[in-house]
């Protein structure tokens, strides 16, 4: 708690923080949004979500061991993560996509063990850092300081973000994507192979963890086992914003991102997954309590 | 030609010898004997199956179960622990299955229960006779020791803690999370359990992430472990008792109509949320006392790993009871056994890799296994578990078939 | 005779679209009542209103004289104001008896009585109500393996089950084989007379709601456009022209 004079005492921490945040709030955001995807087209909420994300984050750290910039692992990270995504829903997503909610959730439950173990086994538990080499930037007479790489990360992750947006409004396959979360059924009566177009969807989420993955090994650290407060503040997001609702996902995003900042370092670092598990079950209660406004419940 | 209750009796007696002849030689030989008493049993039960009604077979089933559960520490005292362990899985599986599999309420935070009731124990047993801040401030420095009736009504009194607290959290939680549907209640839930765990461990009165070392057992490591595997077998055995009582009630519909669909329950006027709260508060009740109990066997306890499992004992549940088929009352329990004998062979031959065995038994039973084990074996055998239909169309009709069918 | 539900001036909305616009209508103790429509008149919207499904915008709308507008679906359910559903849900994992049994009435019950097993006459009743639908023959089949048109008769019965005092049915004969029609246009009357059940249709079907009903409401584009006898209401011109899209 002695933390919060400190904010009060030198003001420029808090931009500090907030600056910290808002960048690393943007890969939430775009995380988040790949999940808002698939849980809008195919309705699948994926447990996996922060472990493709570590996936992601690992690929770029093996080729950094390789000598490869981690900027050239962005494309293959995709590329992989596409492949690895569209396997995943050919062999289990596509037998539980049907079934009832609990079923999907405990499938992607599974995957992320799976993910997670392996992971540790291949690389180990230490935390790991994808070597970028850039320097760091010094603003405001030296009081605020920020690496360069979260700067072009940020700008990278909004770059990521505009493409999906444009892949689903201007393509075929995105308009079908589209056409498909709104009413399953009648995009299949109107030809669109729904099955096709699942499983492009939970590849195209996938690539877009993978890319998220390869950012946050450049700027933050990965860990086998962090992807499940990757995928818990996805559902955060989520839930805060609502589906289909991309301005809302960047604005909790970005937001989320600052609130962990300043929670962090008020209550100290440990605190990270409780400040966000805290988080989702307060936005749980605030949902609840407008639905009952509604005599209905949280679906 | 049916088997009459003597010959029931006579296979009590040679099962009830087998056990004897166990524990005369409590070594290899011993082992063998189990061996034997299994080859009884599977005798035993074919030929229940074949000459016996379907109420004979229930209660040679259940006096097989019930003698087995009594000599098996005796029979493999190497393996004690694991069996009392299997004891508590049943247990977790069948409690899991009264939200998740005949309400529909899947959660994945029920471990909250169990922790809670192993910290209220804790601080009971410790409070009793010692000032709980001093004590975890040593942080196991000091060891007490209590003498049995120290210990035993100790013991006592933190079961009853156990219970009540558990039920307490069940209720006030269920208040916050039973607005919740489907897939945002399995997360709720989750989040909830996790938040537990770090909860505690930020408390310092309970030792915080130090935890906290349980009081001694009075006795010997032998009679330590029987104590605890008769514990958790009786506490099993009544799990399975009431809920076997408690799904012959109105109870049982209610809540499998709330499964089906909970907003035509409410449209027929059923008290939706009380039938959800007195069902997590049972399955609170069972839990927190399980809790308790596995506390003191562990002789010490600590947030993350002991008390709020989330990943392990938590996941668990769910999975033992998917596995051996949700909705019924032998499928968690066949699920658990199962369960625990692939964990025990994976955690032994596959070290290392048993959590990818463990994710992956989880994508295989729900992608590719669904109905579970009975399930399974109900499509496949409908006659033996009394699944047909009478088709008689009016009521006097039907009356007529049954007085046939029981000349 | 006495309203048992009065409605007034019930206005309900969905973002722009005004499904029901200060409505009024009153249902008679002990009869039966209609309510028509052209689809998306607002019928629906309006059972759900009364049984509290979702919140209304303004109006009044009483049972037996107490305001019951701001009461939840249980209690309202539980007062004896019961509804089926226009998409027919029954529990589709249990068999016949067992979706019969547990729709008995849950007006009185405490919290002990979930301990309680099945009595034999409730028994009784719910296989004498299955043969009075004509599914005795289906009592042991899981009710999600029936027919559509059985799903609807299940339904009915399990109403009756309730004992209710009012029953909102949503289009009770859409799905249902019309050879069968006749025979349910019996039963309901019967449920009327016999049992004492005040019912208020939603129908589509003119024979049959023509042939059942003593008064009749017709809404159109969520607006009451009129309400009579039978008679009135076959000769009134604007129900006719709502009805063939000449609005
Ligand atoms: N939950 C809802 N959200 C948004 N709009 C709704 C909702 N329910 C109904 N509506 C709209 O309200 C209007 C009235 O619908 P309602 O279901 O009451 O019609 P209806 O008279 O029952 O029609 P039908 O005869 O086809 O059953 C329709 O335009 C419908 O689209
Ligand atoms: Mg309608």
């Amino acid at each position: 708690m002695d933390n919060i004079s400190l904010l009060t005492m030198a003001p420029v921490l808090n931009v500090q923080l907030l600056v910290d945040g808002l960048l690393i709030g943007a890969i939430f955001a775009l995380v988040a949004y790949g999940l808002a995807l698939v849980w809008g087209v195919t309705n699948v909420k994926n447990l996996a979500q922060g472990d493709f994300v570590m996936m992601g984050g690992y690929i770029a750290y093996a080729m950094t061991l390789a000598g490869i910039h981690p900027f050239l692992a962005l494309p293959v990270a995709i590329v992989l993560m596409f492949a690895f995504g569209w396997l995943i829903y050919k062999t289990v997503i596509y037998r539980v996509v049907d079934k009832d909610l609990f079923t999907s959730l405990l499938a992607t439950f599974g995957i992320a063990i799976v993910v997670q173990q392996l992971l540790n086994l291949i690389f180990g538990p230490e935390v790991k850092i994808a070597e970028s080499g850039f320097g760091i930037g010094e603003y405001l007479d030296g009081g605020l300081t920020v690496s360069n790489i979260k700067v072009i990360a940020f700008f990278l992750a909004l770059a990521l973000a505009l493409v999906v947006v444009l892949f689903m409004k201007k393509s075929r396959m995105g308009q079908a994507i589209r056409a498909t979360s709104q009413n399953a059924r009648a995009a299949r009566i109107m030809g669109i192979d729904t099955d096709k177009v699942y499983a492009i969807t939970f590849a195209l989420n996938a690539a877009i963890c993978g890319a998220a993955g390869v950012l946050i090994s450049m700027i933050w650290v990965i860990q086998p086992y962090f992807g499940t407060s990757y995928s818990i503040r996805a559902f955060v997001i989520v839930t805060a914003a609502g589906l289909g609702n991309l301005p809302g996902v960047i604005m909790a995003g970005l937001g989320l991102g600052a609130l962990e900042q300043f929670g962090s370092f008020i209550l100290g670092a440990e605190f990270q997954q409780a400040i966000v598990v805290g988080l989702l079950l307060v936005i749980l209660v605030i949902r609840q309590i407008q639905q009952s406004r509604h005599r209905q419940v949280v679906k | 030609m049916r088997l009459s209750q003597n010959s029931i009796a006579l296979y009590v007696v040679v099962i009830a010898l087998g056990f004897l002849a166990s524990l005369l030689f409590p070594n290899e030989l011993a082992q063998i004997s189990g061996l034997v008493i299994v080859v009884v049993l599977i005798q035993t039960w074919i030929l229940a199956n074949k000459y016996m009604s379907v109420g004979q077979r229930a209660f040679v089933l259940y006096a097989v179960v019930i003698i087995c559960g009594i000599a098996a520490p005796f029979a493999f005292p190497n393996y004690v622990t694991q069996i009392a362990i299997l004891w508590l899985m049943i247990l977790f599986a069948l409690t899991w299955d009264m939200m998740g599999g005949q309400m529909g309420y899947n959660s994945l935070g029920n471990i909250i229960f169990f922790g809670v009731g192993m910290y209220a124990s804790a601080i009971v047993q410790i409070g009793l006779y010692y000032d709980v801040a001093q004590y975890t401030s040593h942080a196991g420095a000091v060891k007490v020791q209590y003498d049995w009736f120290q210990y035993v009504f100790g013991m006592g009194l933190g079961l009853i803690a156990a219970a009540i607290s558990a039920v307490v959290v069940a209720v006030v939680l269920g208040r916050v999370v039973f607005g919740l549907r489907g897939p945002y209640f399995a997360i709720g839930t989750l989040g909830a359990a996790i938040a537990a765990g770090e909860l505690v461990g930020a408390w310092d009165y309970v030792g915080g992430g130090g935890g906290i070392t349980m009081p001694t057992f009075p006795g010997s490591g032998d009679e330590r472990s029987l104590f605890f595997y008769f514990a958790l077998f009786g506490l099993a055995l009544f799990t399975f008792a009431f809920l076997k009582w408690l799904y012959s009630r109105r109870y049982a519909l209610a809540v499998n109509a709330i499964r089906d669909d909970e907003d035509k329950a409410e449209a027929m006027g059923i008290h939706t949320l009380r039938y959800k709260t007195v069902a997590w508060a049972m399955s609170a009740f069972l839990l927190g006392m399980s809790g308790a109990v596995f506390g003191n066997m562990s002789g010490f306890v600590e947030p993350l790993e002991v008390a709020f499992p989330t990943i392990t004992f938590g996941i668990f549940m769910v999975l033992m009871a998917l596995l051996g088929g949700k909705g019924t009352l032998w499928g968690p329990v066949l699920g658990a056994v199962v369960f625990h004998i692939i964990k025990e062979l994976t955690w032994t031959y596959f070290l290392g890799w048993q959590w990818v065995a463990l994710g992956m038994l989880i994508i295989i039973n729900v992608a590719y296994f669904q109905q579970g084990i009975l399930g399974w074996a109900q499509e496949k055998w409908p006659d033996f578990f009394g699944l047909t239909v009478d088709e008689s169309d009016t009521r006097e009709a039907a009356a007529d078939a049954s007085g046939e069918a029981s000349k | 005779m006495n309203s048992i539900i009065e409605i007034k001036d019930v206005s309900k909305a969905f973002g722009g679209v005004i499904a029901n616009q200060s409505i009024s209508i009153n249902v008679a103790e002990g009869g039966i009542t209609g309510l028509i429509g052209p689809n998306g008149s607002g019928k629906t919207t309006l059972f759900n209103s009364i049984v509290g499904h979702h919140p209304i915008d303004s109006g009044s709308i009483k049972f037996e004289g107490a305001e019951i507008s701001t009461f939840k679906v249980q209690q309202i359910a539980r007062l004896g104001l019961l509804r089926t559903f226009q998409q027919t849900r029954i529990y589709s994992k249990m068999n016949c008896v067992q979706n019969m049994l547990i729709s008995i009435p849950h007006r009185t019950s405490g919290i002990l009585d979930m301990f309680k097993a099945h009595s034999p006459e409730t028994n009784e009743r719910a296989l004498e109500l299955l043969e009075f639908v004509g599914l005795f023959s289906k009592r042991n089949l899981i009710a999600g393996d029936l027919s559509f048109g059985q799903q609807k008769l299940l339904e009915f019965a399990m109403a009756l089950m309730n004992e209710p005092k009012v029953l909102l049915l949503d289009e009770p004969t859409a799905g249902i084989n019309p050879t069968l029609i006749n025979g349910l246009i019996d039963r309901l009357k019967m449920a009327n007379e016999q049992f004492g059940v005040t019912l208020f249709v939603i129908e589509h079907n003119m024979r049959v709601i023509m042939n059942l009903a003593e008064h009749i409401y017709c809404l159109a584009h969520g607006e009451l456009l009129a309400e009579g006898k039978p008679d009135d209401i076959q000769n009134d011109q604007r129900v006719v022209d709502a009805y063939l899209g000449a609005h």
